[in-house]
């Protein structure tokens, strides 16, 4: 059952240096691709240590108003998956961090399950985030990533039962995606002591690496987080500030960040 | 076959949040099933609230038209608010108070729906919020009135096509932070486990009168029933008073819009045109592109202005127990105005996609054919896009003469 993970190794490797992981979000082709070149470029200048591609989907269902306007607008943009697909294949090659893809279900299906999971992983993708398929329905796409070496995140929250939190963590490859509360991506979480006790739970329920997402905005969020998990994720955060202030004040962003 | 599936269709795919939600509420739904008191006292509910057993009306005049062939309106406008969402609606309002929950949201296209939840938010004193796409509310403003009279916060959504799947996504991710206090009245026989299955049983109320009506009228079993299909809540509920019968023919009629030929109908079986897909919590036929997008679609009547389609009624087309065709719009304003001038009754656009199915094959049905159609509301609402469907000259006279009388008072204010 314990499978050495490519990424999970890879994540402890950069823990040896620093105290807390950054992962970042971005929407594929929200403004445009040529826009999302220069935002990835302004995250890894900025220190982030991980990046999640959100293929964008016309039913994001379990996303907060600013990214499920992103994935609108891009759409709206002539967003295709197949050029999405090029797109992280030039990213993959292009920046010596780890990828993952973020999207629904039916884009996987649209395309192909098997297809899908074999060209992302191919691609050198290493894991996919897949919010509405849970752990009952993904055992096929999870064996099928982890023989092609890629990890499927699953995702623990705080109304999960601990006996739940327990099968998803006993299924983790790689790392686990902890929601810091109840409710869709962007609004403020206040990390606190809730926070502390959900963290404590998942870190009972699984030994891999943990990420917390979800309201994740500044360094003092972040430090909070220090010694609870290994990955802070920020998502909604950047893509507020990158519709204020542009791309180039991501760079400074993702470097405060750090404290 | 595992929970909540039917054939290839169904099951919940929901973000993890959502998981003890579903299961307390599945519990909720399935302990009820199985106490025959509660059905009782839904039952009861009904016949006090909201004047059921809904008649089964002897079409007279329309089946003189059509030879020795008989033909029965089921009249599911008789309900209190006027369609048979409150059926659903009552039901879920029952288990809500046995999950002990204070407040409830709801999606709406036509309205009907959020009319019929904040009715019984108003009747079981919970907090009400209903999330309506912002073209639906331009279009079906004598219900956002009501439902805003009844003490629900109507929320226009402005995102996608701003119509009942993104009324869907965003009362999806209410839920997603208010499930601690709050329940979900679906509206319709679609979404995840054990919404399709829950609110069928709700509408199988009415196929379970329409089979003893007709039984009692005619002594025999209808030969065709006619139903029209938005989620296919309104259909479930007629077809199962006949589903183990299988000389009786089903027929759901969806919206076939400008015309089954381009993008602008909602048609999602009859067109041929949608493919198995997974989105807003399960699987179904959607009407989507190449990558799994959702297409834009388009109704005259916004309460079938929908991508998905039960999953149950999926298998049953599957299973060939369910025939499906559709309705342009055009036939189905001229169906409306037959049943209004011929039996004095006015029903919804989106029931006047029944009604037109049904005169469309009158002619080639057998002579002494038995028909029911299942009349899902009423068209008091559609007044104002009945009215301009019509081109009727009067009625904007009388808008315009409003407007005037309105500018004028706030020209006196300002
Ligand atoms: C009068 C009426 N009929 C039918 C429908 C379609 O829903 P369903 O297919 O679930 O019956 C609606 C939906 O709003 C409605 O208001």
């Amino acid at each position: 059952m314990s499978r050495k993970s490519a990424l999970e190794g890879h994540i402890k490797d950069k823990l040896q240096q620093q105290d807390i992981l950054l992962m970042s979000h971005i929407v594929l082709g929200y403004p445009s691709l040529q826009a999302n070149r220069e935002v990835i470029r302004a995250m890894v200048a900025g220190g982030v240590d991980l990046m999640e591609l959100q293929i964008p989907f016309s039913e994001p269902i379990a996303d907060g108003p600013t990214i499920a306007r992103a994935n609108q607008a891009a759409l709206d943009g002539g967003f295709k998956v197949r050029e999405g697909l090029a797109f992280i294949r030039e990213v993959v090659a292009a920046f010596n961090i780890p990828f993952l893809i973020m999207t629904y279900t039916n884009i996987l299906m649209a395309y192909g399950v098997e297809r899908f999971i074999d060209e992302v992983a191919d691609i050198g993708v290493k894991g996919l985030i897949i919010p509405d398929l849970p752990l009952e329905q993904a055992q096929a796409a999870i064996e099928q990533c982890r023989a092609k070496g890629m990890d499927w995140i699953g995702l623990m929250t705080p109304t999960s039962v601990d006996e739940r939190l327990g099968k998803i963590g006993a299924a983790a490859d790689g790392f686990v995606y902890c929601v810091a509360r109840r409710g869709v991506t962007g609004s403020k979480t206040s990390f606190d002591e809730h926070v502390g006790a959900f963290m404590h739970r998942c870190r009972q329920a699984t030994p891999v690496p943990l990420a917390v997402g979800f309201g994740v905005r500044s360094a003092e969020d972040v430090d909070y987080l220090k010694g609870k998990a290994e990955i802070a994720v920020v998502g909604s955060a950047a893509l507020d500030l990158f519709d204020q202030a542009g791309a180039a004040a991501l760079e400074p962003f993702f470097r405060g960040l750090r404290g | 076959m595992s929970k909540g599936y039917f054939g290839a269709f169904g099951g919940a795919y929901i973000p993890e949040i959502l998981h003890e939600t579903f299961a307390q509420l599945t519990l909720a739904y399935e302990t009820a099933r199985a106490d025959e008191a509660f059905w009782r006292h839904y039952i009861e509910l009904m016949r006090n609230y909201s004047g059921r057993p809904t008649p089964l009306t002897f079409a007279e005049n329309l089946s003189l038209a059509h030879g020795k062939r008989r033909i029965y309106i089921k009249r599911e406008d008789l309900n209190q608010t006027g369609a048979h969402k409150a059926n659903n609606v009552m039901g879920q309002g029952l288990l809500v108070r046995r999950m002990g929950k204070t407040r409830v949201i709801a999606e709406t296209g036509a309205g009907q729906h959020g009319v019929a939840t904040a009715t019984m938010a108003a009747r079981l004193g919970l907090a009400c919020t209903i999330y309506m796409g912002a073209k639906d509310v331009a279009r079906q403003r004598p219900n956002v009135f009501w439902m805003e009279q009844l003490g629900a916060t109507v929320i226009p959504v402005t995102s996608g096509s701003q119509t009942l799947k993104d009324a869907v996504n965003e009362a999806m991710r209410d839920w997603v932070g208010s499930m601690d206090n709050t329940h979900y009245v679906l509206g319709t026989a679609c979404g995840a486990h054990p919404f399709p299955e829950m609110v069928s049983w709700f509408q199988s109320v009415i196929g379970q009168e329409a089979r003893v009506q007709i039984l009692e009228q005619e002594g025999r079993l209808p030969d065709h029933v006619y139903a029209c299909v938005g989620g296919g809540s309104n259909a479930m509920g007629i077809f199962q008073g006949f589903l183990e019968d299988p000389q009786v023919e089903l027929i759901g009629v969806e919206a076939g819009g400008l015309g089954l030929a381009g993008h602008n109908h909602a048609s999602r079986i009859a067109s041929g045109k949608s493919t198995v897909g997974i989105a807003q919590g399960y699987k179904t036929c959607f009407l989507q592109d190449e990558d799994g997008q959702m297409r834009d679609t388009h109704s005259v009547a916004a309460g079938l202005d929908y991508v998905g389609v039960s999953p149950i009624l999926a298998d049953l087309h599957q299973q060939g127990r369910v025939r499906f065709e559709a309705a342009t719009d055009v036939e189905v304003v001229e169906a409306l105005k037959r049943m209004v001038k011929s039996e004095g009754i006015i029903p919804a656009l989106e029931s006047s996609h029944a009604v037109a199915g049904a005169l469309r094959e009158l002619p080639q049905l057998k002579e002494d054919a038995v028909v029911i159609i299942n009349l899902s509301g009423r068209g008091d609402k559609d007044i104002f896009t009945i009215a301009e469907a019509l081109g009727d000259a009067k009625w904007k006279t009388y808008i315009q003469e409003r407007a005037a009388i309105y500018a004028a008072e706030q020209g006196e204010r300002s």
